[in-house]
C-alpha cells in the first residue's frame, strides 16, 4: 500500500506541475522555422505525382500504384456526411511536396541541419535527449519528409525495422508491396485515395516473429511550410507473437489560412501479436475567432489478422480546426481484441467528428470503446461509431461508453452510435452520459484555494482519467498539459 | 481575528442576512445555532464568497483585511476554510491529487514553498494518523460514492491539511450518526489551538457536546438575537427555538 500511494503521488506531482505551468500559455508550437524548402509547384496532376515519385527515386511499381490511386481519386466525390462545416478545399492551391533542404542526406542525428534541430528542441523533442535518456526511438517527419530516425541500430539488432516510408520503399520493397494498402485500399475513401497518390513520407515499422519491441517507437509530425499539405503514410506490421507500442505526436505553426492533413495509417497484427497505437494530436486549431488551423482528415485502420491478436488505439485530440477520423479495427482472427480509447477536446470554433469502427468478423472477438468528448467555446464535438458484427462472428462482445462534457452553453456534443448485428449470439452494450462542470464544483475548488482555471483542468483530467491511464507515461504527461492549454479561457 | 459588522446579504434579490454583528478572537470556538431558514448557511456562504450571494451592506474584516474584497480562492489563502454541508463529487479526480493541488495553491498564496511529492506525503501521513483518516478514501475519486460520514471526515481532513486560521463548519453534523459525529469532532478538537478559531454552525445542540464552544449565538430571521455561553445551547435544546421566538415577540410588544 505504501509504495502504491507513493507511485500514485509521483504521477500526481508531474500532473499538477504541468497544469500550473501551462494554464496561462497559448498555442506554443506556433512558430515557423526558416529553412529553405525544396517544393513542388502548387496543384495536383499526374505530373506532380511523377515529380514526387522521381524526387524520391521510387521504383516503377510505386509510381504506377500512385497513378492508379490518383485516377480513382479523380472519380470520387469529397464526402459530406460528417457533422462538420468548412469551405471547400481547393486541391489545386495546395503544395503537395515540400522538403526541408538539407545539403547532405543525414547519416546520423548529428548531421541533421542545426536549424531543424532547433525546431525540434523548441517542440520539446531534443533528438539527442531522446537518444540519450528516454529510450524512445523517434522518427521525425517535417512537412513531407522524414528527417531523422533515432535508435535504428539498436532496433535492427533485434530484426526490428523502424524507418521512414521512403527508405522502406527502397530497402524493403517486398514488405511494402505486400502490405501497403492491404488494410486501407486507395479506393477506400476520398482522402485515402488522395493520400495514396501524393504521400511523400511517413513511418514504417516491422516487428519480427516473437519479438517484443523493447522501447516505444515514436513519430513526430510537423507541418512547417506555408500552403503545404501533409500526407503521411504509416505502416506497422507485427508478426506472430510480437508486441509494439507506437506513439504519434503532431504540431504545426500558427497560420491564418487552413492547411490540410490527410494521413493514412495501417496496422497489421498477426497471430497473438499486439499493437498499441497512441496519438497526441495538437495541430494548430485556429485562433479564438476561428481563423486558420489544420483540417485533419485521417484514415486509421488496424487489421487483427491472426487469432488472439490485439490492436489498441488511444488518442488525445486537442488540435486541428477540423478533426475527422475514426481509428478502426477489423477483428478478423478468432479471439482477437480491438480497443479504442479517446479524449477529444474542442474549443472556440473547432469541430471534431471522431470515433471508431469495430468490425467483428472472427469468432469470440471482443471490442471496447471508451470515448470522452469535451466541448467548450462555440465548438462542436461529435462521437460517431460503428459496431459491426458479421454473420460468422459467434459470441462477439462489445462494450461502448461515450461520455460528453460541456463547458458553457454555446457548444455542442453529439453522439452517433451505429450498431449492425448479424449474429444473434453477440452481446453489444452502449452507455452514454452528458455532463456539465457545475458551479458548485468550481466553488468547492475555489474554496480550497484553487483558481477556476486550475479547477477546470482538474475536473477535466478527472473526467478523462480512464483514457489518460491508457497512454504511455511520457505521453500522458504531455496530454494532460494539452488538455489544460486547450481549454484555457473557456470558463469564467 | 474576524469582525463582522452589520452584515447584510441575500440571494436573487431576497435579503437573508439583515445586519449580523460578530467578533471572533484567536483560540475561540463560536457556535451559531438557529432554526431552519434563519440564515445560518447563508452566513457561511457569504464568508467563503459564494458567487450567487450578494452583500448589500456592512463589512467583514479578517485579520485586519477586508475579507469581502477577496476572491474565494484568496480567502482560502488568507486562512478561511469552509467545511461544506454538502461536499461535491468530482468523478475521476483522486482525493489525494485534489488535496495536494489545494495545499500547494494555498502555500503559494502564503509565500511558502510548495511541497514536492515526498514532503507532501510525509505531511499527509502525519495528518492521516492524527485525524484517523482512512487511506483508502484518499485514493478514491473525490467524494464519489462516499457515505455521508466519509464526506464529512474528508472535509475535516482537508481542514487539517490546509491549516486555516478560521474554520467554518456548516452543519458538519447533519446526517451523521453518533459515532461519525464523535470522529469528526475529535478531528476538530485536535485542530484547535490558541492561534486559530472555529465557527460551528449547527441546528442541534448534540455537536456541541463534543466541540465545546466558548460562545453560542442564536441566529433568527437574519439577525443574531441572543448570545451566551455554552449553557445557552443546552437551554435551546431543552426549550426549543420557540422560546427565542417568543422572547422576540415579547420584546417587540414591549
Amino acid at each position: 500500500m505504501k509504495s502504491d500511494i507513493y507511485h500514485q503521488d509521483k504521477h500526481i506531482d508531474s500532473e499538477i506541475d504541468i497544469i500550473e505551468q501551462t494554464v496561462s500559455s497559448e498555442y506554443k508550437y506556433g512558430f515557423v522555422t526558416n529553412i529553405e524548402a525544396d517544393e513542388a509547384p502548387p496543384g495536383l496532376s499526374e505530373d506532380i505525382i511523377r515529380f514526387i515519385s522521381s524526387k524520391k527515386n521510387e521504383p516503377e511499381w510505386m509510381l504506377e500504384w500512385r497513378l492508379k490511386a490518383f485516377k480513382q481519386w479523380q472519380k470520387m466525390e469529397e464526402p459530406n456526411w460528417a457533422h462538420i462545416k468548412y469551405p471547400r478545399v481547393n486541391y489545386q492551391d495546395i503544395i503537395y511536396y515540400s522538403a526541408p533542404k538539407q545539403k547532405v542526406k543525414p547519416g546520423s542525428i548529428e548531421e541533421v541541419d542545426p536549424e531543424l534541430r532547433k525546431t525540434f528542441d523548441k517542440l520539446g523533442i531534443s533528438l539527442e535527449e531522446q537518444k540519450r535518456i528516454s529510450g524512445v526511438a523517434v522518427d521525425v517527419v517535417m512537412d513531407s519528409v522524414s528527417i531523422a530516425t533515432t535508435f535504428k541500430t539498436q532496433l535492427s539488432e533485434l530484426g526490428i525495422i523502424f524507418c521512414s516510408m521512403s527508405e522502406a520503399i527502397q530497402k524493403h520493397p517486398d514488405l511494402v508491396r505486400k502490405y501497403l494498402s492491404s488494410v486501407v485500399p486507395a479506393s477506400d475513401n476520398y482522402f485515402a485515395a488522395l493520400n495514396s497518390a501524393v504521400f511523400s513520407d511517413g513511418s514504417f515499422c516491422y516487428i519480427p516473429k516473437n519479438t517484443r519491441c523493447p522501447m516505444e517507437l515514436s513519430t513526430y509530425f510537423r507541418i512547417n511550410a506555408q500552403n503545404s499539405g501533409q500526407f503521411e503514410r504509416t505502416l506497422i506490421i507485427a508478426e506472430e507473437g510480437s508486441y509494439v507500442s507506437y506513439l504519434e505526436g503532431c504540431t504545426a505553426p500558427k497560420r491564418d489560412e487552413n492547411q490540410l492533413h490527410a494521413a493514412v495509417v495501417e496496422l497489421i497484427a498477426m497471430e497473438r501479436a499486439e499493437i498499441k497505437y497512441s496519438t497526441v494530436q495538437n495541430w494548430f486549431p485556429g485562433d479564438k475567432d476561428g481563423n486558420g488551423g489544420i483540417y485533419n482528415f485521417v484514415t486509421k485502420r488496424g487489421l487483427c489478422k491472426g487469432d488472439y491478436s490485439k490492436i489498441s488505439w488511444a488518442q488525445v485530440e486537442t488540435g486541428s480546426a477540423i478533426t475527422w477520423k475514426y481509428p478502426s479495427v477489423i477483428l478478423k482472427g478468432d479471439y482477437s481484441v480491438g480497443e479504442f480509447y479517446s479524449v477529444a477536446v474542442t474549443n472556440h470554433f473547432q469541430q471534431a467528428d471522431t470515433g471508431t469502427k469495430m468490425s467483428h468478423l472472427g469468432k469470440h472477438t471482443k471490442s471496447r470503446i471508451v470515448s470522452k468528448g469535451i466541448s467548450a467555446g462555440k465548438s462542436q464535438n461529435s462521437y460517431r461509431g460503428l459496431v459491426h458484427v458479421g454473420k460468422n462472428a459467434l459470441n462477439a462482445r462489445n462494450f461502448s461508453q461515450c461520455d460528453s462534457m460541456l463547458l458553457g452553453d454555446k457548444c455542442g456534443a453529439h453522439t452517433f452510435p451505429y450498431i449492425e448485428v448479424k449474429n444473434n449470439t453477440a452481446i453489444v452494450e452502449h452507455e452514454a452520459t452528458t455532463s456539465k462542470i457545475g458551479e458548485d464544483q468550481l466553488f468547492y475548488c475555489n474554496q480550497r484555494g484553487i483558481d477556476t482555471e486550475t479547477a477546470v483542468a482538474l475536473i477535466i483530467n478527472g473526467f478523462a482519467r480512464e483514457v489518460m491511464n491508457k497512454l504511455p507515461m511520457e505521453f500522458a504527461v504531455e496530454a494532460k498539459k494539452l488538455l489544460a492549454v486547450s481549454l484555457e479561457g473557456s470558463v469564467g | 481575528m474576524l469582525r463582522i459588522k452589520d452584515l447584510q446579504a441575500g440571494i436573487e434579490g431576497k435579503q437573508i442576512l439583515k445586519g449580523i454583528n460578530l467578533e471572533i478572537g484567536a483560540g475561540e470556538v463560536h457556535a451559531i445555532m438557529g432554526p431552519n431558514g434563519s440564515g445560518k448557511s447563508t452566513l457561511a456562504s457569504v464568508l467563503a464568497g459564494r458567487p450567487e450571494y450578494e452583500v448589500t451592506g456592512g463589512s467583514v474584516t479578517f485579520n485586519g483585511k477586508d475579507l469581502l474584497e477577496f476572491s474565494p480562492e484568496a480567502r482560502a489563502g488568507e486562512g478561511l476554510f469552509l467545511a461544506f454541508q454538502y461536499p461535491v463529487e468530482i468523478p475521476g479526480l483522486s482525493t489525494t491529487n485534489f488535496i495536494k493541488t489545494a495545499v500547494n495553491e494555498v502555500r503559494k498564496y502564503r509565500g511558502q514553498q510548495e511541497l514536492d511529492a515526498v514532503s507532501f506525503l510525509k505531511v499527509m501521513k502525519e495528518k492521516m494518523k492524527l485525524m484517523e483518516m482512512d487511506q483508502a478514501l484518499l485514493t478514491r475519486a473525490l467524494n464519489e460514492g462516499f457515505s455521508g460520514g466519509e464526506k464529512k471526515r474528508n472535509e475535516i481532513f482537508q481542514m487539517a491539511m490546509l491549516e486555516p486560521k478560521l474554520a467554518v463548519l456548516d452543519e458538519t453534523d447533519s446526517g451523521l450518526d453518533i459515532d461519525a459525529i464523535r470522529i469528526v469532532s475529535d478531528g476538530v478538537n485536535k485542530f484547535r489551538s490558541k492561534d486559530n478559531a472555529v465557527l460551528a454552525i449547527t441546528h442541534y445542540q448534540r455537536l456541541l457536546d463534543y466541540i465545546v464552544p466558548d460562545f453560542v449565538h442564536v441566529l433568527y430571521n437574519g439577525r443574531i438575537v441572543k448570545s451566551g455561553s455554552k449553557e445557552l445551547a443546552l437551554e435551546l435544546e431543552e426549550r426549543g427555538y420557540d422560546f427565542i421566538k417568543n422572547e422576540i415577540k415579547e420584546e417587540a410588544a414591549a
